[in-house]
């Protein structure tokens, strides 16, 4: 059952067998895969994952993280809907961690505070328990690796299915031990787990993250934490242009280091696109949850 | 049951490398070289040179009589707060820096809590003339000063984590994303057997020289290379693997690890992760870790700087688990009281993390025909401000 599942995400979603030109609008002409998938299982994972669908449209895809319980400890579903309104394409919810090790200081401030205003894995996934009754775009939960295993790896992938998340980012659960240990969960509940590369990455091993991804890549811009230098130069130019070539099956999303339309559209010349988080974070602290519009409207 | 590391990485369910993506090229890179690079002759023939003519090893083992006497057992000390620097820290420091030359690295990052980690690391840096920098708690700093004062002299930058609670734990996320923005030129000393794999197993076996002493110095004293038990306090746990090393696979020695139980396993004011920790990822690595229930890390309490560790190395969790190490928590009183003891009856003041494992003649009964040796990992000089206000001197 678990294998079937693992061939049929990397049969659906692996846009390097279709042809190129089309590459991320042909997965719904693909009528014979979807028959295929249904024929398999009773219910379509593809269909239902919204980032695989987010990932299909021409455009380039604005992703906004934010820390869940900051500024105030329920503003998450107010901002998560205001971020929809205002056309971001994918959200990252921040489950907030102590010692949020790939962070640099803008989100760990936020996380510490969120984590002062009470949030807990609990609370945040009783503020998400209906969320899709108002929001559509897709959904992902970052956090590190620890709250999610105290909370049990199964059964809180479980919940993220049963609110409608569908995606996790964990900065410090490496893919080997994610394809060994974990995948079989993940998948059981139609969840995209999301990788990092960066420009230390080895070619050998982007294409070892991009067998095992099934949703899009990662991309960090440089060797930093996060939120810790303002725009591009030829390094950066170059890292993306060689990430392009490398044609991996799954799209790239930019991050770290994207800040402004400058930025966003430099990264999104060569990737599907781009994630801001310490700039929105900075932008709450000085607005409040407020003015999200603002905010958006100036990246594009 | 093995107590070694298993070629993922592994003390039974515990250790791994659970680090981000950034920091896997240097990590991997250490992970394929490091065994090959402590395995050649000249880096081999450098390190027992710097150990013997530079920290002045082998340090020796002590026959402490009058300590013997009243406890009605024999009792050894090993000798490791006669190390330069006042420590065994100066073991793991050494080695790593001469791997890191050999890996070709011009900058040398660090943790510490009370400090002596990182004048350790600062020494072998002022040694080897390479740039250094100590990441270091801001309230850490605040009650560290002679050793803050210290790594200045030796030419080190103290930088201050703000981050956090600012204690270890968060001078060690400063550090871990000190090597995350500096990836290529840079290595992270890592002071005790934590952190991600190869980090336990590269720490234990650069500090294993202290049970490989041992066994050749009991034979001499006691015509016999295995003691009866080997003692050691446990924070982090670089001393007690260094003591338990050459032992774990010889079942008729007896392990003993004792940690900080601050004012008392169940006041909240604890660092006994054995007790209080539940499997939990930090700083890369799984391990027993005393965290909250929604798995926020907890910040520990030791009067001993160097016990206040909210995890332990994946080699003790290992230990603790399965039962082939026999695991005492001691409180801050008694911890105090047996480095007073020891100074009294042996003219010896212990840091105050090594008086925790004098404080377990205490609390538990030996024969008077065993030989208990117990490490005494560093001396008090650090600690005399904490022995004056605690006794008021």
């Amino acid at each position: 059952m678990i294998l079937g599942q693992q061939k049929l995400l990397s049969l659906s979603i692996n846009p390097a067998s279709f042809t190129k030109p089309c590459r991320y609008k042909s997965l719904k002409k693909h009528k014979n895969t979807y028959k295929v998938l249904k024929t398999l299982q009773g219910k379509n994972i593809l269909k239902m994952n919204r980032i695989t669908q987010k990932l299909g449209e021409d455009k380039k895809i604005l992703s906004i993280y934010f820390s869940a319980g900051y500024p105030n400890l329920n503003d998450t579903v107010q901002i998560i809907q205001d971020l929809e309104k205002n056309g971001v394409d994918l959200i990252e919810i921040g489950l907030p961690f102590s010692d949020p090790l790939a962070d640099g200081p803008t989100i760990q401030a936020s996380s510490t505070q969120a984590l002062h205003n009470g949030m807990t894995t609990q609370i945040l996934f009783d503020q998400l328990q209906n969320i899709r009754e108002s929001v559509k775009i897709p959904l992902i939960i970052m956090g590190y690796f620890n709250p999610m295993l105290q909370y049990g790896v199964e059964a809180f992938c479980k919940k993220c299915a049963e609110i409608g998340i569908d995606g996790l980012i964990i900065p410090d659960l490496p893919v080997d031990v994610y394809a060994d240990e974990y995948k079989s969960i993940f998948e059981k509940y139609g969840l995209i787990n999301v990788f990092l590369i960066t420009p230390q990455t080895s070619d050998e091993r982007i294409r070892f993250i991009d067998s095992v991804s099934n949703g899009f890549i990662y991309m960090v811009s440089s060797a930093s934490v996060t939120g810790s230098q303002s725009g591009f130069g030829d390094v950066q130019e170059n890292y993306f242009e060689r990430i392009a070539k490398l044609n991996l099956k799954n799209p790239q999303i930019v991050g770290f280091g994207i800040s402004n339309k400058e930025t966003f559209n430099q990264a999104t010349k060569y990737a599907k696109g781009a994630i801001i988080g310490s700039a929105f974070i900075k932008h709450l602290s000085e607005s409040g949850s407020r003015k999200i519009e603002e905010f958006v409207g100036g990246i594009r | 049951m093995s107590f070694n590391v298993n070629e993922k990485g592994y003390y039974g369910e515990f250790g791994g490398a659970y680090i981000p993506e950034m920091l896997y090229p240097n990590v991997e890179e250490l992970r394929q070289k490091y065994l090959s690079i402590m395995d050649e002759p000249d880096f081999k023939a450098e390190f027992n040179q710097l150990l013997k003519d530079y920290v002045g090893r082998p340090s020796p083992l002590y026959f402490a009589k009058r300590l013997s006497e009243k406890y009605n057992t024999k009792v050894y000390l090993k000798r490791e707060d006669l190390n330069h620097t006042g420590a065994h820290k100066v073991n793991n420091t050494i080695g790593q820096i001469l791997l890191a030359k050999r890996l070709g690295k011009k900058r040398i990052i660090a943790e510490t809590g009370a400090g002596q980690h990182g004048v350790a690391t600062a020494t072998v840096c002022a040694l080897m003339g390479i740039e250094c920098i100590v990441y270091m708690g801001e309230i850490d700093i605040a009650r560290q000063a002679p050793n803050v004062a210290r790594m200045k002299m030796l030419g080190a930058e103290v930088r201050p984590a703000l981050s956090g609670s600012r204690t270890l734990k968060d001078a060690t996320n400063e550090a871990i994303r000190d090597w995350i923005n500096n990836p290529v030129d840079t290595h992270y000393i890592i002071g005790s057997a934590i952190g991600p794999h190869p980090y336990p197993d590269m720490v234990t076996r650069f500090q294993s020289i202290i049970s490989e002493e041992i066994k050749w110095q009991l034979k001499e004293k006691e015509g016999r290379e295995n003691p009866d038990y080997v003692v050691a306090c446990i924070g982090g746990g670089s001393n007690a693997a260094g003591t338990y090393y050459h032992f774990l696979h010889e079942p008729e020695v007896g392990i003993i690890a004792v940690e900080a139980a601050g004012k008392g396993v169940d006041s909240g004011h604890s660092a006994a992760t054995s007790k209080l920790g539940k499997v939990g990822v930090i700083h890369g690595c799984k391990t027993l870790l005393m965290q909250t229930t929604d798995g926020q890390i907890t910040e520990p309490y030791s009067i001993s700087a160097g016990l206040d560790y909210p995890g332990v190395g994946p080699l003790h969790a290992h230990l603790a688990q399965s039962g082939r190490g026999e695991f005492f928590s001691v409180t801050d009183d008694d911890a105090m009281n047996a480095g007073l003891q020891l100074t009294k009856l042996e003219g010896i003041i212990p840091a105050i993390e090594s008086a925790h494992a004098f404080a377990v003649l205490d609390q538990k009964k030996f024969k008077p025909t065993d030989v208990v040796v117990i490490s005494l990992s560093g001396r008090g000089d650090k600690d005399l401000d904490n022995y004056i206000e605690y006794f008021k001197l």
